[in-house]
């Protein structure tokens, strides 16, 4: 073989080798879980799983205590939160919070000598973050179902979860006359080292920018979405599938990604996963802005925020689905912290043409105030003999779907009742299901809980 | 010892260098007197390097090319704070983006866009000026415009993607960035953006040519190495006077497929194949945005994309099961 054949081939193999370092080794296992031949397989690498599933272990639960007894409220001074619990409840629920989030520094990490006190900007963080947990266990049960999540979920025995996000510092452009990186072409770690907009968290997970980016039609008909607009949506997807160490086609039918017939139960979740973190930052994390000293900020001074990867940390379910909220039931329940009572109802509508009267919280039953605006639109509805009444039912978005749907049909029913109680003919008052898609995505919001009647 | 000898092996003769024809009048000399012999070259190719025809065009087509490339270069070297270290590091992700999609097809700021659209100007201005040089070489020699045409058919897609399907939509922004992952990036939003270009039929078209033209070159390269041991190289001589080459060669295909094309039409083949490609490819293009929004959509209307059994149950868009919702 002369020189030049043996260093072209030399070549050649260092070339190779090149190419294929940044590859995992095979064998890998695949696991078809969809219709043959779509392609909807799950590929893992036993080797990394190896090295992950120590990582994703939950650690041992409290041993259990009783109930009863004084409660922590009467014991204790300034508990806001957990104050219903007994004193011994209370306490182990603040030795397990400690082991998830301070092991290391132990109560000091948000206590001061005063246990009361609430100097410690740590302390004002964690009472947050109760009710963040509380909240999410709650309401917004479409994600994490009856597993729920506890602070272990997220922090795994750090002070800080492994897992945030800031905005993105913006390029400093100098005199912006040459070298615009416009947001993208950097091989950040966010988006899978891809050249994507590598931000694509402050759009989507605190923001609201639609997500969905292909056309719902054929031919075009509107939908002016631009590429650069389908490249931060592709960032987005990228940064849930390294979060959750899953393909693309763990949700999708990649033959079309937004046909939601072909797509499995888990894009669901997601979706409903989506707008659960675009809550807690903008409800729970964002107002914690001030609280925290500057070396807890971002580069541009924001709050550390929530997203897929803060509690997922590369595994499908967080932990692996490990259900360690049902030992401790104290975080399932949103505590009221307010005094005052539940929401105010906003006043009923009574137009001519117009009622809507609110509801309680998962109640069908109308309060006296709003039993008013019913009284009218009865009024109006005698007043105009042709008139006929289309009702329809609202519910908000916290708790399950099928629940609200029939609470908001309950509540049409509890609107119609009361007109043919006070003489309306049946044939005026029909019941219609709503046909907007505004959507309230979690939680109590009054406004929503309610029925609306157009007159005609 | 004893060797194998045709005119592709690797048996360099060197002799006075082939200067080449007389010009014509009105044509400006060639550049480089003395031919280089390059052995490297001589391996794959003739080892002779030079003399080049410049002229004015090939003047004017390298000077605005090398002005797109740096518009290209400096851009990608700010990006870095000129750190020579990292633009090697990162220049498979560095890029020069067309505008944001808020300037539509007005003119944007230098830096954001506008470098992008003089960038593409001059590299436009550059493959035009050496298309006509193309052509006109090929004239000069008295050759028929073949490879002009088969040129012209790649700069129409470069075309499609950079400016027509643009101008079409209303935005710069629909363009491709100049950046090696993003454009690929780039490829990938827009199947997405579009409902999967997989559907699309001018884009299945493009790839059956693409793929065609692989195999053809595949079955020519190797009947011809295969008959030159009876002088099938000289395909030229050939396709004039045929000789034992090319009736063992027809005959091969003749035996093992039933059929043969000639020693004159399986260039033509090639051709067609090669220039289709991109022209079946840049219809493709044209066509999303501007005729069809969604390629998956459009192929369940025509019957073209099959349905699944709907092995997860029926699932709902959960942004319509909350009806009736309010944010």
């Amino acid at each position: 073989m002369s020189a030049f054949a043996r260093i072209s081939s030399m070549l050649a193999a260092l070339a190779g080798a090149a190419l294929l370092a940044g590859c995992e080794r095979p064998p890998v296992d695949s696991v078809q879980y969809g219709y043959r031949g779509t392609g909807m397989v799950q590929v893992y690498n036993p080797r990394a799983m190896a090295e992950q599933i120590p990582l994703n272990q939950p650690p041992v639960a409290q041993p259990p205590i009783s109930a009863d007894g004084p409660k922590a409220k009467d014991v204790f001074k300034n508990v806001q939160v957990l104050g219903d619990l007994s004193a011994g409840a209370f306490t182990r629920q603040m030795l397990a919070i400690t082991e998830w989030v301070a092991p290391k520094e132990g109560c000091t990490y948000c206590h001061s000598e005063n246990l009361a006190d609430d100097t410690k900007y740590q302390k004002v963080v964690a009472r947050r973050m109760i009710q963040m947990t509380q909240k999410i266990n709650a309401d917004w049960k479409p994600h994490v179902a009856a597993t729920g999540v506890t602070c272990y979920t997220c922090h795994r025995g750090n002070n800080i979860p492994a897992e945030i996000w800031f905005t993105a510092e913006p390029q400093n452009k100098r005199a912006d006359f040459i070298g615009n990186l416009n947001g993208q072409n950097y091989p950040a770690t966010t988006v899978g080292l891809a050249s994507l907009p590598n931000d694509p968290y402050t759009p989507y997970l605190q923001k609201a920018m639609d997500i969905r980016v292909a056309g719902n039609t054929p031919l075009p008909t509107g939908n002016r979405n631009s590429i650069q607009h389908t490249e931060q949506t592709y960032g987005l997807m990228m940064h849930m599938s390294k979060s959750l160490g899953v393909n693309c086609t763990y949700c999708h039918n990649t033959r079309s990604f937004g046909n939601w017939q072909e797509s499995s139960p888990q894009r669901t979740t997601a979706w409903h996963g989506i707008r659960m973190v675009r809550e807690l930052n903008n409800a729970y994390m964002q107002p914690l802005t001030d609280t925290f000293p500057a070396a807890r900020k971002g580069p541009t001074g924001d709050v550390a925020k929530v997203y897929c990867a803060t509690c997922h940390q590369g595994a499908y379910k967080p932990v692996y689905g490990a259900p360690m909220a049902k030992d401790y039931p104290e975080l399932l329940k949103v505590a009221m912290v307010s005094t005052s009572g539940p929401a105010a109802l906003p006043p009923p509508v009574a137009e001519a043409q117009r009622s809507v009267l609110y509801f309680d919280v998962g109640s069908p039953v109308l309060q006296d105030a709003q039993a008013r605006g019913l009284a009218e639109l009865i009024t109006t509805m005698s007043k105009t003999p042709a008139a006929k009444a289309t009702i329809s039912g609202f519910h908000s978005a916290a708790g399950t779907l099928a629940q609200n749907q029939e609470l908001a049909k309950q509540r049409a029913f509890t609107v119609r009742d009361s007109l043919l109680a006070a003489g309306i003919a049946e044939s005026r008052v029909t019941l219609a299901k709503p046909q907007q898609t505004e959507a309230n995505v979690a939680g109590e919001d009054p406004t929503a809980r309610r029925v609306e009647v157009t007159i005609k | 010892m004893v060797e194998y000898q045709n005119l592709f092996t690797s048996v360099q003769v060197v002799g006075p260098a082939e200067l080449g024809v007389p010009l014509p009048p009105g044509n400006s000399p060639r550049t480089g007197k003395n031919p280089w012999i390059s052995h490297l070259m001589g391996r794959i190719g003739c080892a002779q390097i030079g003399p080049i025809y410049l002229g004015p065009l090939g003047l004017a087509s390298l000077i605005f090319g090398t002005l797109s490339f740096n518009i290209i270069g400096f851009n990608m070297l700010t990006q870095v704070n000129w750190d020579p270290v990292q633009f090697i590091r990162q220049l498979f992700w560095l890029s020069l983006d067309p505008p944001s999609p808020a300037y539509g097809l007005s003119l944007p700021p230098l830096n954001d866009g506008g470098w992008w659209l003089m960038a593409g100007l001059f590299l436009t201005i550059s493959i035009f000026l050496w298309w006509a040089r193309m052509y006109t070489r090929a004239r000069a020699l008295g050759l028929g415009t073949h490879v002009a045409w088969g040129f012209l058919s790649a700069i129409w897609l470069f075309l499609v993607l950079g400016f027509i399907r643009p101008v079409l939509m209303g935005s710069w922004s629909e363009a491709v960035p100049f950046g090696i992952f993003s454009h690929l990036d780039w490829t990938a939003a827009f199947s997405l953006r579009y409902g999967n270009l997989f559907y699309n039929p001018f884009h299945a078209l493009s790839i059956a040519f693409l793929y065609g033209s692989t195999l053809l070159f595949a079955m020519h390269g190797a009947t011809i190495l295969a008959v030159t041991r009876f002088g099938g190289e000289r395909e030229i001589e050939q396709i004039v006077d045929r000789g034992t080459a090319s009736e063992r060669a027809a005959l091969f295909w003749r035996w093992t497929m039933g059929f043969n094309a000639t020693t004159e039409s399986i260039h033509r083949w090639a051709w067609w194949f090669a220039v289709l490609c991109p022209l079946t490819g840049g219809i493709g293009i044209l066509l999303s945005g501007t005729v069809v929004d969604n390629w998956y959509l459009w192929s369940v209307q025509h019957g073209v994309a099959p349905p699944y059994p709907a092995v997860f149950g029926t699932g709902v868009d959960p942004a319509a099961a909350l009806q009736g919702v309010k944010p």
